[in-house]
């Protein structure tokens, strides 16, 4: 449909132009926060190992003794420019150590989002379907148990079961690190001998794509690998993902009973349509929109909770890297992470709010 | 008789009277019927009373080590003599922490703080939340459009993790880490007053206050934010809920409440690394985490599902 394409297209370029100044109040806050900190501003960010040499550079560098305005003004262009600094730390640049972070979050993060899916979704349509009965009060209980449990501790108990109490079983369960020792991967650019040199931004992105394991190992068709990685995503992905579980299990559930209850659907089944196509194509695509809403604000809880389960399962992300810079009391690499993610977090809500305009055409019409 | 003393006799016979059915009575009466809620109020009910009562309730100081008055060993595991724990040794029903303290006891003044967490983190969010709201919702215009596009930038984070920053800024302690969560959850009641202001702004009743006199506040407070408060406390029920998690996290990763605090979160943060020696130490207070959570998170549902009954048919 030539109209339907141009709505879309104008609903896209106007929740482009509306995120501008979400944007910008991020850079903003995380800004302020780094200026609100006590004390002298350079060892709150670099550290307090940073020697007076390093500071004055600093100072000079983000015109710290320019007016607030000006100096808001460097942070935009620094941020824009990928050019987050030095962290002393880890002393490397912090735009690689997010390069080589932020890949396995992301990972964790989808991960979880997908075994949330795969088993909420289910669950949430049985119940519906069987309304009422010993399952449905059954999903319903742990639904309401799911939302509840911290994150960090569903992880470390999980561990708990999974590593020891079920210790030399077939469901034993790695309940740290992301692969076994001794497995090695070959970035998959490298298995497919792609002509691309070090430095370049396409070879950021290749790079970017091969620290997730599990991308890397389909895509360089390494089944021993790919068994390897999933085997030690699954205890994070369950304890990050149980909190998105219950919430897509509850909202599929109140949603189908919802549509269920609809005369369309009493004319399907008086048609004589088998339950299961009632059920599949009458109902469930018609039950979708509510869920896409429930998807897109778990996502939030899925970046904050994906800090939490890399502390537990010793996964080498952004969270674990946040828990040290926190301890350090390293504001810089904070500063770095936390705007990196909300931009990610800005843009995938941008996407949520496209399919959202997609699925349902009265959105962008209106 | 007139019709109006026949209705009152016919409900005085069924032992209502007019003058009870207010809104409040209505979802009283609702909420009743929902089991779920009532066992969320009845957990509730519970640790409010261990939370008032925990000086008495508690075997042990939840502070002091037991090193040298008693002959127990560190992260002992919980010894209880009803299920077969030799009699000479002293009963420690949820064992011995990583300090050498009855953790029992520390559980039951964590109760205590927990609940504090919830409710002061909740009032701060309601009371910033519900100015701003009220504010954005009734001057509207260029108020309107400031206030609430910094609700955007605040909601435009991953909340925990703001608060991480927040709390890095500010430095760890639990009344900073209050703070943070308090400062990230001020845009939801922003945006349930301002919504409710909006829906009643215009209205004759409004209007007619504005037409005899009344100031912006008198307004505000009399005839527009009453309006307000069913949502709010719904809100206000599933917030303190994601406030104990929260914090329990923040605490979790060092930022909130600090040892020898008795928090739950910091309970286990301490003893994460113990969870295969002494699982003991990690389990009791995660549960006491979820229970709490548990509580408010049914009561808030079914106060959402007593005060909007068009939803009572769906959950």
């Amino acid at each position: 449909m030539p109209g339907g394409s141009k709505n879309m297209t104008t609903y896209l370029l106007r929740r482009l132009l509306s995120s501008i100044p979400v944007l910008l109040g991020i850079l903003f806050v995380t800004f302020a926060l780094g200026r609100w900190i006590p004390g002298d501003p350079c060892r709150a960010i670099l550290g307090e190992k940073a020697t007076d040499a390093v500071c004055d550079e600093f100072i000079r560098r983000h015109g710290l003794d320019q007016p607030i305005h000006v100096q808001f003004g460097y942070y935009i262009r620094e941020v824009a420019q990928g050019d987050f600094g030095r962290s002393f730390r880890f002393s490397k640049p912090v735009n690689e150590l997010i390069v080589e972070r932020l890949p396995i979050t992301i990972e964790l993060s989808f991960s979880a989002l997908f075994v949330s899916i795969l088993i909420g979704i289910p669950l949430g349509v049985i119940s519906a379907v069987r309304h009422n009965s010993w399952l449905d009060v059954l999903t319903m209980l742990w639904a309401n148990i799911g939302v509840s449990m911290p994150v960090f501790w569903l992880g470390l108990m999980l561990a708990y079961v999974f590593a020891l109490a079920l210790k030399d079983t077939p469901f034993q369960l790695p309940p740290s690190g992301r692969l076994s020792p001794g497995i090695l991967t070959v970035p998959f650019y490298e298995v497919w001998n792609l002509p691309v040199r070090q430095g370049t931004l396409l070879f950021g992105v290749l790079d970017f794509i091969g620290r997730m394991n599990i991308l890397n190992a389909l895509l360089s068709f390494n089944l021993e690998v790919l068994k390897d990685a999933v085997r030690h995503l699954i205890l994070p992905s369950l304890a990050l993902g149980t909190i998105p579980m219950a919430l897509i299990a509850r909202m599929t559930r109140s949603s189908m009973l919802e549509v269920l209850g609809q005369d369309y659907i009493r004319t399907a089944r008086a048609k004589g349509l088998r339950q299961r196509v009632v059920i599949m194509k009458h109902a469930f695509r018609n039950a979708l929109l509510p869920l896409v809403t429930v998807i897109g604000l778990s996502l939030g809880g899925l970046l904050g909770g994906a800090v939490l389960t890399e502390t537990v399962f010793n996964l080498s992300g952004v969270g674990r890297i946040l828990y040290d810079a926190i301890t350090a009391r390293d504001y810089g690499i904070v500063q770095a992470f936390t705007v990196v993610i909300a931009i990610f977090f800005v843009l995938l809500n941008l996407l949520v709010d496209l399919s959202y305009a997609y699925l349902d055409p009265r959105i962008r019409l209106d | 008789m007139t019709q109006e003393t026949q209705i009152v006799a016919a409900l005085d016979a069924e032992g209502l009277s007019l003058k009870s059915v207010s809104l409040w009575n209505i979802t009283l009466r609702r909420l009743r019927r929902r089991k779920s809620a009532m066992i969320g109020l009845a957990i509730l009910g519970v640790l409010v009373l261990i939370a008032l009562t925990a000086q008495w309730l508690a075997p042990y100081d939840p502070y002091a080590p037991l090193i040298g008055v008693e002959d127990v060993r560190v992260r002992e595991a919980p010894c209880i003599h009803l299920f077969g724990c030799p009699q000479s040794k002293p009963q420690h029903i949820l064992g011995i922490d990583g300090n050498v303290r009855d953790q029992f006891s520390r559980l039951l003044y964590g109760a205590r703080l927990s609940l504090m967490i919830g409710f002061s983190t909740v009032t701060f969010a309601i009371a910033i939340g519900t100015v701003l709201g009220a504010l954005s919702g009734y001057l509207g215009g260029w108020v309107d459009n400031v206030i609430m596009r910094l609700m955007d930038v605040l909601l435009a984070f991953p909340s925990l993790l703001l608060a991480i920053a927040i709390v890095t800024v500010l430095g760890p302690g639990l009344i900073n880490a209050l703070l943070a969560i308090g400062i990230v959850s001020i845009p939801a009641y922003a945006r349930v007053v301002r919504a409710s202001v909006l829906s009643v702004r215009e209205m004759d009743y409004v209007s007619a206050s504005r037409a005899l006199g009344g100031s912006m506040t008198q307004i505000l407070f009399r005839r527009v934010l009453p309006n307000a408060l069913t949502p709010l406390i719904v809100q206000g029920t599933l917030g303190i809920a994601t406030a104990i998690l929260d914090a329990a996290a923040l605490s979790f990763l060092g930022l909130g409440a600090q040892p020898p605090t008795p928090e739950w979160g910091s309970m286990l943060g301490a003893e994460r690394n113990q969870v295969f020696t002494a699982p003991h130490l990690v389990f009791f207070p995660g549960v006491a985490i979820a229970l709490t959570v548990l509580a408010f998170n049914l009561l808030g549902d079914g106060l959402r599902d007593a005060l909007d009954p068009r939803l009572a048919h769906i959950s």
